[in-house]
């Protein structure tokens, strides 16, 4: 099953529907997706689409806007697959996942580059309850990280503010990864795939880092400057 | 004059979100305000009945869409006050029979004519709830003091500022002074501190409100009930009043008067 038209390919996928857009202007293909959509309304009732969206840089209203013109034709649209990061975190903000089951080769390359080059995702705002922050290098946050929350870095993870959600670092495997925080009050930390207990709220707070100790434990200590 | 459009919204059920429009809308009125609630809630219609109104619906906002009827049609008269409109929700449909775009519409056409629209949002984040933003100028939400509604609420707010509907504002409901005081729940600083949103109001626990509700008449007529009071302060911040928040924490009858006048806390 594959339908092909001059600018977006729409194919069956594991989870669904998969919409390719090339380079072409956002609205066109916009359009052309909307297009076939509307003249086989049977066929994608109830579908849920994934679209891949290239090279494209979106901005959240554009993304809510083809998410409303999508849901009124019934299509859910539940992921946005990009090589922009911004459309990657817009897309993480309103909820959508950045991955599908198979993640392309491109993908897996930007990955290595990030890590190399040490950039760092920088978050200015309070992440909040359900939510999901996803980056294959470190994290970086000025605000809180509220409970119902998660943060997954393949690197460090890094939080001006309060952790009360859920904060994975090195999820790709790297034990040498730390969580620090200004309050890390956090319901659960993961390293690699060490797992903490819920850590107790202080009455009074101090800036605290994670890690993975000499027996192989994730702990957490009060962070020492001196 | 163009109207502005209130979402009342919450993330968690049984909050008090239809409570809450009941009242602010009520109490708009009583300030001279021309008013229009709009039931979000296709398929759970219940805010003609806390408004007392249940009898008097023909039409409905599907009936609207649907172009069945004018939108004038639509629209019931409240009881008293004679400014204050409901568009009452389909109670047969689901809320596939709305659009965001057919609020926005629905909106637009009321503004001329209105000081104030509010809508009365389902629970929940999904297309219910998106319908019910879509038109919003201002959004409040309401949340009680309780983890689970906390969290929710945070929900909703992460929503709404990544949707850029601006920062909404705070509706703290059935907050009760004297848990708070024996710990046994979360207090108005620990909500704000998680939300970090701008409070519009804090709504004190009283039993007045249910009654009211029952009998169809929105606790801000009863000019005794402390949660009325909180109601109508919150209707005055709306209009852009600087309204002093109550003390809630005097009061609670006898002992606290006793508590007081012999200094201890």
């Amino acid at each position: 099953m594959q339908q092909t038209t001059s600018i977006v390919h729409i194919k069956g996928i594991r989870d669904g529907l998969l919409a390719t857009f090339s380079d072409a202007p956002w609205e066109d293909q916009q359009g052309a997706l909307l297009g076939q959509i509307d003249e086989r309304p049977a066929f994608f009732q109830g579908a849920r689409l994934a679209i891949d969206v290239g090279p494209h840089t979106l901005k959240v209203n554009e993304l809510v806007d083809l998410r409303d013109r999508l849901s009124e034709r019934n299509v859910s649209l539940w992921a946005v697959v990009s090589e922009s990061p911004t459309t990657e975190q817009t897309s993480q903000l309103l909820g959508l996942a950045t991955r599908i089951s198979k993640p392309r080769p491109e993908e897996q390359r930007q990955v290595a580059e990030v890590i190399s080059s040490d950039s760092a995702l920088f978050i200015i705002k309070t992440v909040r309850s359900g939510t999901r922050i996803e980056h294959p290098g470190n994290i970086v946050i000025v605000g809180d990280v509220n409970p119902g929350a998660e943060v997954v870095a393949e690197g460090n993870v890094i939080v001006w503010g309060r952790v009360r959600g859920m904060i994975h670092a090195g999820a790709k495997g790297d034990r040498s990864a730390f969580i620090c925080a200004l309050d890390l009050s956090a319901n659960q930390l993961r390293i690699a795939n060490e797992v903490s207990a819920s850590l107790k709220p202080q009455k009074d707070p101090r800036p605290e880092i994670a890690s993975i100790n000499k027996e192989g434990y994730l702990q957490s200590e009060i962070w020492n400057a001196g | 004059m163009t109207a502005q459009v209130i979402t009342v919204t919450s993330g968690k059920g049984g909050v008090g979100k239809t409570t809450a429009v009941a009242n602010l809308a009520t109490a708009l009125a009583m300030d001279g305000k021309r008013v229009v609630c709009i039931d979000g809630d296709i398929g759970l219609r219940n805010l003609d009945v806390v408004m007392g109104l249940e009898n008097r619906i023909v039409y409905d906002i599907v009936d609207v869409i649907e172009g069945r009827c004018k939108l004038k049609q639509a629209m019931i008269r409240d009881k008293h006050y004679s400014d204050l409109y409901l568009i009452p929700a389909a109670q047969t449909r689901d809320k596939n029979a709305v659009s965001p775009s057919d609020m926005i519409r629905i909106c637009k056409d009321l503004r001329p004519d209105a000081d104030f629209i509010i809508v009365d949002s389902p629970a929940g984040i999904e297309r219910g709830f998106r319908n019910a933003i879509a038109a919003a100028d201002r959004v409040l939400v309401v949340t009680n003091p309780e983890v689970s509604a906390v969290r929710d609420a945070d929900r909703v707010v992460g929503i709404l500022e990544a949707e850029e509907k601006g920062s909404p504002l705070l509706i703290l409901n059935r907050l009760n002074p004297s848990l708070v005081k024996s710990n046994d729940m979360l207090s108005a600083e620990d909500v704000l501190d998680l939300l970090g949103i701008q409070l519009v109001g804090i709504v004190p626990e009283d039993e007045n409100v249910i009654i009211g509700s029952n009998r169809g008449a929105p606790v801000v007529t009863d000019s005794k009930s402390r949660a009325g009071q909180a109601f109508k302060n919150i209707a005055r911040r709306l209009q852009g009043q600087d309204v002093p928040f109550m003390d809630l924490a005097n009061q609670g009858g006898i002992w606290s008067a006793i508590q007081r006048l012999t200094g201890r806390k």
